[in-house]
């Protein structure tokens, strides 16, 4: 029996071609496309002829709204509509890792910038400001001291929009140059790196380095507690080595890896696919 | 063959490329969706909600 997989993307990055090219090398399998900036939704009177959705979409508001809109016509996606909005907003998923006490550097949480200063200079210098919502170490903020913390929390206020004034605070975690992104497809932490960089933020899409990091037993276990306490699937965790033990950074929630598949000599979309066929295999 | 709607060179789409994939024009570097078998159109510019 042929299962149609929905492949819900805007552009095509390296990502989603090698998980096209990956689909289909695979027998009895139906690709149906669904660019996001084509998609329209009649509610309760259209349809979709495809067994599971696969989100593969750069932006997160609308694969957000369009995983809920899926979900609500019973159809399974990957991930879930519950991962990406936990995934998506980094306050809610601090909350999620607490309610899970999966470890995590310091979080509070402000709605001024009096109370977000008071809470910043408890915390002590340095912290990290951002926006709840955001990727790729976009709008980040490293706060060395009072003066730096006065004026971005003005300048968050003023010139942000709304939800910028939802103030993220997070300590900052002294990473020595280097954290670590894990890969966790389903019940299994299938490979991680270490992502090096001058630059205290690390990310790959902002130049960090990627090289092979050993998937170590205290590695697996935070990482697929991590992947458990936001509600599970195909996710990247990031996560810094401190002395106390790793602590979870951020989950992403469709999480790239083209720098990731040599480095670790991981076929990551293979296992991708391998997973997303089981879950359409299986009961709603 | 397609046009670069930035600097006008001829831009060889390779084989394979998926319709909506990404792709830079050799000559002056711009990023480009590619739209049909012959045709290209300025990549979009990252957005606020863009990532992972």
């Amino acid at each position: 029996m042929t299962i149609k997989i929905g492949f819900l993307h805007s552009v095509i990055r390296v990502e989603e071609k090698l998980l096209l090219d990956e689909l289909r090398k695979r027998k009895d399998v139906e690709i149906v496309m669904l660019d996001d900036r084509k998609l329209a939704f009649n509610l309760g009177k259209n349809g979709f002829d495809v067994d599971v959705i696969i989100e593969r979409s750069i932006n997160h508001s609308r694969a957000l709204h369009a995983l809920r809109l899926f979900e609500s016509i019973g159809i399974k996606c990957i991930n879930r509509y519950a991962v990406a909005n936990i995934c998506g907003d980094k306050l809610l998923t601090s909350t999620a890792l607490m309610e899970h006490k999966v470890p995590q550097p310091e979080v509070r949480v402000a709605f001024t910038e009096e109370s977000a200063l008071q809470q910043i200079e408890e915390m002590g210098y340095p912290v990290v400001l951002k926006p709840a919502t955001g990727s790729w170490g976009r709008l980040i903020s490293k706060v060395n001291d009072r003066e730096s913390a006065e004026s971005l929390l003005e300048h968050k206020r003023i010139l942000g929009s709304y939800h910028h004034s939802i103030f993220y605070i997070q300590k900052y975690v002294e990473k020595k140059g280097r954290d670590i992104r894990s890969f966790v497809v389903g019940d299994k932490c299938i490979a991680a790196i270490y992502r090096t960089s001058e630059h205290w933020i690390t990310n790959t899409a902002r130049g960090g380095k990627a090289t092979n990091c050993p998937v170590t037993p205290e590695l697996a276990q935070i990482s697929l507690a991590a992947a458990k306490a936001v509600g599970g699937g195909i996710v990247a965790i990031d996560l810094f080595e401190t002395d106390k033990g790793l602590l979870v950074n951020e989950v992403n929630y469709t999480m790239e890896f083209r720098n990731s598949i040599d480095t670790t000599g991981v076929n990551i979309p293979e296992k991708i696919v391998d997973y997303v066929l089981k879950v359409a295999g299986e009961k709603k | 063959m397609a046009e670069c709607p930035t600097c006008g060179a001829n831009i060889t789409i390779p084989e394979g490329t998926e319709t909506n994939q990404i792709i830079t024009c050799p000559d002056c570097g711009s990023e480009l969706e590619v739209t049909g078998p012959d045709a290209v159109k300025p990549a979009p510019q990252e957005e606020e909600d863009w990532g992972e």
